[in-house]
């Protein structure tokens, strides 16, 4: 399998603060690759740095061997990148359709159509049904976002990742703010699109990560101290002893 | 999705009649003010684009309207006095050309820098540059400074002679729904719905891959036209153009009546310019201080009807 995403020795300071350490990271096309860490890590301003909200101070970004460091924000959701936030970030007071229907590239791409509107196309139609249908919330279709629950609100986050058919999706923190069995919802949703959509998964829930992740990069005070396979990761010792051991 | 619904219908159906049937009744008085209310209500219906619909609160959208009256009279003036001979025409085509062509640079550029910024920043530096304008044209002897310029000649368009009271005023009213369309239209489009999503979500808006302050740029510079058209009519209106229509209180009025109106609604802007012209009628022929009720009724509607007036109907 080819690497999607290549960090070359990625540094970021904030201050005195050290975010990111000669930061290494592949990540594989189809794979699920979950970044944990204690909090401030840094595993935020990683996914902020890969997806062009803030900018290393040294180092290099690759997206399909392409050099993407110094590529802003607006312009990754074309190139095929996408990102969730940790605090939920949607439009709240649109309904839960026009949500998907901004995040569709075909409305991106025909943002000019002043007397037009595409939401009534049939592909833009069958993508929200579809993107909806990806995270169970067809029946909220035409609803306000705003009387969403928080579980839903993340559900249609990703749901909006998903519309921009992104080939790299950067989810931080899905599970966030959810409750037990909301957790569960999310890790089977994000089990459905496993072996279909590359995920840099940045999570807390040690239960989700272990059940979705086919790899684990351990990100300590922005240094990412082991990457492998879920099950070494478990018995790492410089793991257990940096974070696993005080979860 | 209706443009307009019975009501509303009914209420413009009786705008465009009930002025007419005073005038001929010999109440000219009231076709005069159904005009105006039809001008500002345009200026309005611009204004609407960008703070109800864009969530940009312009403070200095007057300057249009201003720029709009001027782009008639000073053609005008030259035509009649000589001097820039390439400017001197009583052309009204010519005369909605300029004044889209000034009001929409004048939106590019102030709008370049006014949308760099946000919030109540946004709100003092649209108003800078409207009184830029201002002391640009009380500065200016040659079309009056701020004694103003009377406009001997109103625009002269083939079929349609705007010297006629009710011709006047069935421009205003046809023009008026036109740009009550065309704002519809647009905030139904691809382009309104992102403008509707920045509104709400700036921050997303960029992450989804938009080119947020283009497509504000580009709203804010509509908002500017619709104005400057709204202005052009003024100035053959009122047949006489001061900088004063320019100050940053007759911006305050525009926004007054988009807030009262009920933002980013299709009637809104309508039922605000209604309130603010009969308000004006009334409140200043009791008393010079009319800007104060004038002010509580505004924090009443914000405090009391979130939707504005417009949210009344619709119930
Ligand atoms: N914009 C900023 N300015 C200054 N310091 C920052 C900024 N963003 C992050 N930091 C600091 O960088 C460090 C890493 O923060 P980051 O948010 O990336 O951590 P995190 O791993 O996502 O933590 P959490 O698990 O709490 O979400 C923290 O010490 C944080 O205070
Ligand atoms: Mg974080």
């Amino acid at each position: 399998m080819q690497n999607i995403l290549k960090i070359k020795n990625l540094n970021k300071n904030f201050g005195g603060v050290i975010a990111t350490k000669n930061l290494n990271l592949s990540v594989l096309d189809g794979d699920i690759h979950a970044i944990i860490g204690p909090n401030g890590a840094g595993k935020t301003t990683l996914v902020s740095q890969i997806f062009g909200q803030v900018f290393p101070d040294s180092g290099q970004i690759f997206f399909q061997n392409i050099d993407v460091t110094q590529i802003s924000e607006y312009k990754k959701s074309r190139l095929g990148i996408n990102r969730t936030f940790q605090i939920t970030s949607v439009m709240k007071s649109m309904t839960v359709s026009e949500n998907i229907q901004l995040a569709t590239d075909k409305i991106r791409e025909n943002s000019l159509n002043f007397f037009t509107t595409f939401t009534n196309k049939n592909y833009v139609l069958e993508k929200v049904d579809f993107c909806l249908g990806q995270v169970g919330l067809i029946e909220a279709n035409n609803q306000p976002v705003a009387s969403l629950s928080h579980g839903d609100c993340r559900k249609l986050e990703i749901a909006m990742a998903l519309a921009s058919d992104a080939k790299l999706l950067l989810l931080d923190e899905p599970m966030a703010g959810l409750g037990p069995s909301e957790t569960q919802e999310m890790i089977a949703l994000l089990n459905k699109l496993k072996g279909k959509q590359t995920i840099l998964l940045v999570e807390h829930d040690m239960d989700a990560v272990f059940a979705l992740a086919d790899r684990i990069s351990v990100l300590v005070s922005g240094e990412i101290i082991a990457t492998g396979e879920p099950n070494n990761i478990r018995h790492d010792s410089k793991v257990q002893k940096a974070y696993l051991g005080e979860a | 999705m209706q443009f307009i619904k019975p009501l509303k219908f009914f209420i413009l159906a009786s705008l465009l009649v009930f002025p007419i049937l005073f005038n001929q009744i010999g109440m000219s008085f009231y076709l005069d003010l159904a005009t105006r209310l039809c001008i500002l209500a345009i200026a309005a219906v611009g204004l609407n684009l960008i703070l109800g619909y864009g969530g940009m609160i312009s403070f200095g959208h007057a300057a249009y309207l201003g720029l709009g009256a001027y782009a008639v009279g000073i053609p005008a003036h030259h035509w009649l006095y000589g001097g820039l001979d390439f400017l001197a025409t009583t052309n009204g085509f010519v005369h909605i050309l300029i004044a889209i062509a000034i009001s929409g640079l004048f939106a590019l550029l102030t709008g370049l820098i006014c949308l760099k910024t946000k919030g109540v920043y946004f709100i003092m530096i649209t108003m800078a540059f409207s009184q830029m304008a201002y002391y640009l044209f009380v500065s200016i002897e040659e079309y009056g400074g701020d004694d103003g310029l009377v406009i001997n000649t109103r625009s002269e368009i083939p079929l349609i002679n705007l010297d006629d009271p009710i011709q006047m005023f069935l421009v205003s009213f046809s023009s008026l729904i036109f740009f009550m369309w065309l704002v519809h239209l647009i905030t139904k489009s691809n382009f309104g719905l992102i403008l509707s999503g920045i509104k709400d979500n700036e921050a997303r808006m960029v992450s989804l891959g938009y080119n947020v302050y283009f497509h504000k740029l580009i709203a804010f510079i509509f908002s500017g036209i619709i104005c400057g058209f709204a202005g052009v009519l003024l100035g053959n209106f009122t047949t006489f153009i001061s900088p004063e229509m320019i100050d940053w209180s007759r911006s305050g009025e525009l926004m007054f009546m988009v807030i009262l109106g009920g933002v980013a609604t299709v009637m809104g802007p309508l039922f605000g310019a209604i309130v603010f012209v009969i308000l004006e009628e009334v409140l200043s022929s009791i008393t010079i201080y009319w800007h104060l009720p004038f002010g509580l009724l505004l924090i009443t509607v914000v405090l009391f009807f979130r939707g504005g007036l417009s949210s009344l109907f619709s119930k």
